[in-house]
């Protein structure tokens, strides 16, 4: 056993009113730059739709994960390392900008340069790669919103893969749900797996995946090797750009941008434990219903003696290890069971999970048809079929979706009995095998989700990983920074003067 | 004057060019790695990229073996093989006519998408048009010598040519003397291709150093970068000092 502890994700869809103000204060922060206007580290899609960019989830397409071979063994959907360096010159899986969108802006100047004219002056949209205007915008980051564009073409989303999705085109029977997303910062990233250059690295006292910008050579195998499609090829820089979990935000003990923003406070932040040693193992299992469990077993219980004292001896932090007692993800994906991995299929065991939403009852017309179960509605009878929400998040398995959403709504059903009729009925909590204080627990993370509940983000301790007395004299985020009390002479026209050695002043 | 321009273009030329593409790459590696780069445009524009862009670096990877191999094994080499200078000589000709005639359709390809299409047209710099402008005459020009090499199938122009090359890389100062006659489309293509060695280091063709072999020896997938590797530590009490280093006190 190798512990090793990462700042894990977990985003409530139950919640999410797909205002896309995580889209925008991230972008604001991080892609307001040339090259990147296109790139949306986060991003929210409308589903059912084929998502941003368009049919990311279709790896027969991108070729984007991991798959196992017959001996058991994992490889990069793309090829062997051999095949990926023969498809250096030419990518075939890559995608092209007008997957995402062509990014354009609008001439807003000539609005008030216009002189007197026939006609009122227009904002015409430009192109920001060519800086030609553009006759007609045919797509856009958020082009299938609340289910705009025809039924046939939304629902070539994937998810819908064995079931009969016609009807859901009717407008009586559509449904709608929001999907955020972010780099799932993965346990197995095929990203690192892919790059040739070995640019793409997971770093060890975070789990956070980062592109390190000197190294990368614009080879452009992450962008084709990520299934999520969430690495961005910079075609001003020609490196590639990726979702940096707002590290220097975490380091300091803050959410993401994306999370302290969220104004339907659907996203938790929170320590996870898990063994190294068996990340291999889990990920490749053989049938792909069971990553999802394999990717669970290899997380670690907090309040195990023999993990924490493991722990210790892997140099987790003891910030880190009471943080992770307290971890609002370590609850949802492992005590409450109510938060998945997105596509565990893919074989990248992702770090940023979902609770699926709850959706209205369908046929609430014959409201007296409903079937139910002890009082409460079945969660087949719900408007989003279980199929999809178990396509997206457990590769196909139905029943432990349908247990979360049965806890979502014994939830519901418990407080309002408790708050509405002053009632505490420990029936409803036993029939989906919880208790009354878990239900309670529950409620207050998910329903109240006060701040520092649903961020528990225990602050870098740098100290306990690197040797600060070598790191004395430094000035921050500069380019060539002090090491062991010295400027590095890391320039071939020499550097400052040296210090003579210290022999007896180095710290243990 | 025809003795003293050779002279200054196979004689000394060569070595500026070396020294330029050797000590500027090392320089720029140096100075920063964040523009050290492919710079790939085929996010922009896929089309034409396919063909294009393997055709081209399929030819050129041939032409540049080739050419290392041919011009610069010595000639003994091939005398103790047996293998004849006329044999030599076709060998290189259909060897590398096919892969110029490869790399020349390549880069024509990419030529074209660069030229003529807008999005790739505009985030160009120049050096990007220039590097790929240069390479297809350089193609061009290496594929027009066929006409005049065929004319004298001997092998002596060759032999010329070898060395010369082995000369300016063995420091022998009579290099130049010994292609001073030859024609002058041979001499066109050795400055052409002396000049990209020349601006490799101020152009994107830097990224051919950067040809990641080291992913094959990569062990595993993954790469995980910890902080306590660059933990280095040394516990040196003033008792245990070593005696070659003087401490402070004394």
């Amino acid at each position: 056993m190798k512990v090793r502890a990462q700042i894990g994700m977990v985003l409530n869809l139950d919640k999410c009113i797909g205002c896309h103000t995580c889209s925008i204060t991230c972008k604001n922060v991080w892609t307001s730059r040339e090259g990147v206007e296109y790139a949306w580290f986060n991003n929210v899609e409308s589903k059912p739709g084929i998502g941003y960019p368009k049919d990311w989830e279709n790896q027969e397409r991108w070729k984007g994960g991991w798959i196992r071979k017959k001996n058991g063994k994992l490889q990069p959907k793309a090829g062997s390392k051999w095949r990926i360096l023969a498809n250096i010159f030419a990518n075939p899986d890559l995608p092209e900008i007008d997957d995402f969108y062509e990014p354009y802006t609008f001439e807003y100047e000539w609005l008030q340069k216009a002189p007197e004219l026939q006609a009122q002056p227009s904002a015409k949209p430009r192109s920001m790669v060519t800086g030609q205007a553009l006759t007609k915008i045919e797509w856009s980051g958020n082009w299938e919103d609340d289910l705009s564009g025809e039924f046939s073409k939304r629902s070539v989303d994937y998810n819908f893969s064995g079931i009969e999705k016609e009807i859901y085109g009717q407008f009586e029977q559509t449904f709608l749900m929001y999907l955020p997303r972010l780099c799932e910062h993965c346990l197995n990233p095929s990203c690192v797996a892919s790059c040739p250059s070995g640019a793409i690295y997971k770093r060890e006292e975070d789990g956070i995946v980062l592109i390190d910008q000197d190294q990368c050579r614009g080879w452009r195998m992450c962008v084709s090797g990520c299934p999520y499609k969430k690495i961005y090829y910079n075609w001003s820089s020609g490196k590639s750009e990726k979702c940096i979990f707002c590290y220097p935000r975490i380091e300091a003990g803050m959410p993401t941008v994306c999370s302290e923003t969220c104004v339907g406070r659907i996203r938790y932040l929170g320590v996870m434990l898990y063994d190294a040693d068996r990340i291999e193992e889990a990920a490749s299992v053989e049938n792909e219903k069971d990553l999802y469990e394999a990717q669970r077993a290899i997380f670690l219980d907090p309040n195990d003696p023999e993990v924490r004292a493991q722990a210790r001896k892997d140099e987790v932090p003891e910030a880190w290890l009471e943080a992770a007692k307290h971890s609002p993800v370590y609850k949802m994906a492992m005590e409450w069971d109510v938060a998945f991995p997105l596509h565990p299929e893919y074989r990248t065991l992702p770090m940023v999970w979902y609770i699926p939403p709850l959706s209205p009852i369908q046929s609430a017309a014959e409201a007296g048809k409903i079937s139910t179960n002890n009082g409460m509605p079945d969660v087949k009878s719900l408007r989003i079929p279980l199929r999809y929400l178990a396509n997206m998040l457990t590769a196909g398995d139905e029943a432990p979706i349908a247990t979360a959403l049965e806890r979502m709504l014994a939830m519901r059903a418990y407080m309002r009995a408790k708050s509405v009729e002053g009632v505490t009925d420990n029936k409803i909590a036993e029939d989906v095998g919880l208790d009354a204080h878990t239900i309670e627990e529950m409620y207050r993370y998910m329903a109240l989700a006060a701040y520092e509940d649903r961020y528990v983000i225990p602050t870098n301790h740098r100290e306990k990983n690197e040797n600060t007395y070598h790191l004395r004299g430094n000035v921050g985020f500069a380019f060539n920074e002090p090491h062991n009390g010295r400027t590095k002479n890391n320039d071939v026209f020499g550097g400052p003067k040296k210090m003579p050695r210290k022999p007896f002043t180095d710290s243990p | 004057m025809h003795d003293f321009i050779n002279y200054l273009l196979f004689g000394w030329f060569p070595y500026v060019a070396l020294t330029i593409m050797i000590l500027g790459s090392i320089i720029r590696f140096d100075k920063g790695q964040y523009g050290w780069r492919s710079q790939s445009s085929q996010f922009l524009r896929r089309k034409q990229m396919m063909w294009g862009s393997n055709l081209f670096h399929l030819g050129i990877l041939v032409l540049l073996f080739g050419h290392f191999v041919g011009l610069l094994t010595p000639i003994g080499v091939f005398d103790a093989l047996g293998i004849s200078h006329s044999f030599k000589q076709l060998m290189a000709l259909t060897v590398g006519g096919i892969a110029g005639i490869l790399g020349f359709i390549g880069c024509t390809l990419l030529l074209h998408r660069r030229l003529y299409y807008p999005r790739i047209r505009k985030s160009s710099s120049k050096g990007d048009i220039l590097v790929l402008f240069f390479l297809w005459l350089q193609l061009l020009l290496g594929i027009a010598t066929i006409f005049w090499t065929i004319d004298h199938m001997d092998g002596s122009a060759m032999v010329l040519f070898m060395g010369w090359a082995q000369g300016v890389v063995t420091f022998n100062p009579a290099a130049a003397d010994l292609i001073i006659d030859a024609n002058l489309i041979y001499k066109v293509h050795i400055i052409l291709g002396l000049i990209l060695l020349a601006i490799t280091p101020f152009t994107r063709l830097v990224h051919v150093f950067s040809a990641p072999f080291a992913y094959v020896l990569r062990p595993g997938y993954q790469i995980v970068r910890s902080r306590r590797l660059a933990r280095r530590t040394r516990v040196s009490p003033p008792s245990s000092a070593p005696s070659s280093v003087p401490s402070r006190e004394s």
